[in-house]
């Protein structure tokens, strides 16, 4: 005859009852300080997608994880701080032998497949020669900055470090 | 050189830089929305008005 378990004094309701409350209550033939459930947010695949395609295209990491609004919002500003630093006539860093033109080259790496295609498009300046000029080339450069901290956070969103 | 498509004043480009990276500030430091609304907007004030008190300053000092 089968009848339902629900209420009683069993093993198994006694667990559910005590994981419901604050204190984990090992398995029985549980190891002592084993995982049993995975951390909240973290789910399942390569961690470390989103970084990569937060990187590579400004809010792509965003829009893998379903943050559509937070990805749009990124992914405009970065662009846009981007293109304006290119209409600036801003210079794109490509052979960096001084530690300025290093650091400088690091920040516009950061924009990914924009500085890529810029590259081969030969977009940007030479040279920064006016004020404005040097205006854009730092718009591009916190650009890929910028970038890197949107990329950084789609993979604390991916790992569920943050909510 | 090629030609500049944009000429922004400084006031502008100022208002523009603070623009954007306030709003990445804003999403990817906070966790909730009002808060991530209330950093950027805050991000934005510290950029632009320390901006301006600092070219009061550098204004007065080359007097």
């Amino acid at each position: 005859m089968r009848y339902s378990q629900k209420g009683m004094a069993t093993v198994e309701n006694k667990n559910t009852a005590a994981n419901s409350g604050s204190q984990p209550v090992s398995q029985p033939g549980a190891q002592p300080g084993a995982k049993t459930s995975a951390k909240p947010g973290a789910r399942e695949g390569f961690v470390y997608l989103p970084l990569i395609a937060g990187w590579l295209v400004p809010g792509a990491g965003h829009f893998l994880l379903r943050k559509w609004g937070r990805g749009a919002l990124l992914s405009a500003s970065i662009l846009a701080m981007f293109v304006l630093g290119l209409t600036m006539q801003g210079k794109l860093y490509s052979n960096a032998h001084e530690i300025l033109d290093i650091l400088g080259l690091a920040g516009d790496l950061g924009n990914g497949l924009l500085y890529i295609i810029s590259q081969i498009l030969g977009l940007g300046a030479a040279q920064a020669q006016t004020t404005l000029a040097d205006y854009g080339t730092r718009f591009i450069v916190v650009a890929g900055l910028l970038n890197v901290i949107a990329a950084v956070d789609a993979h604390n969103l991916r790992t569920g470090r943050k909510s | 050189m090629g030609h500049t498509f944009f000429q922004p004043s400084h006031f502008t480009a100022v208002v523009l830089f603070a623009l954007f990276a306030s709003i990445v500030f804003g999403i990817t430091q906070r966790e909730t929305p009002r808060r991530m609304i209330r950093y950027g907007i805050y991000c934005f004030v510290l950029f632009v008005g320390s901006t301006i008190a600092i070219s009061w300053l550098m204004f007065l000092v080359a007097r």
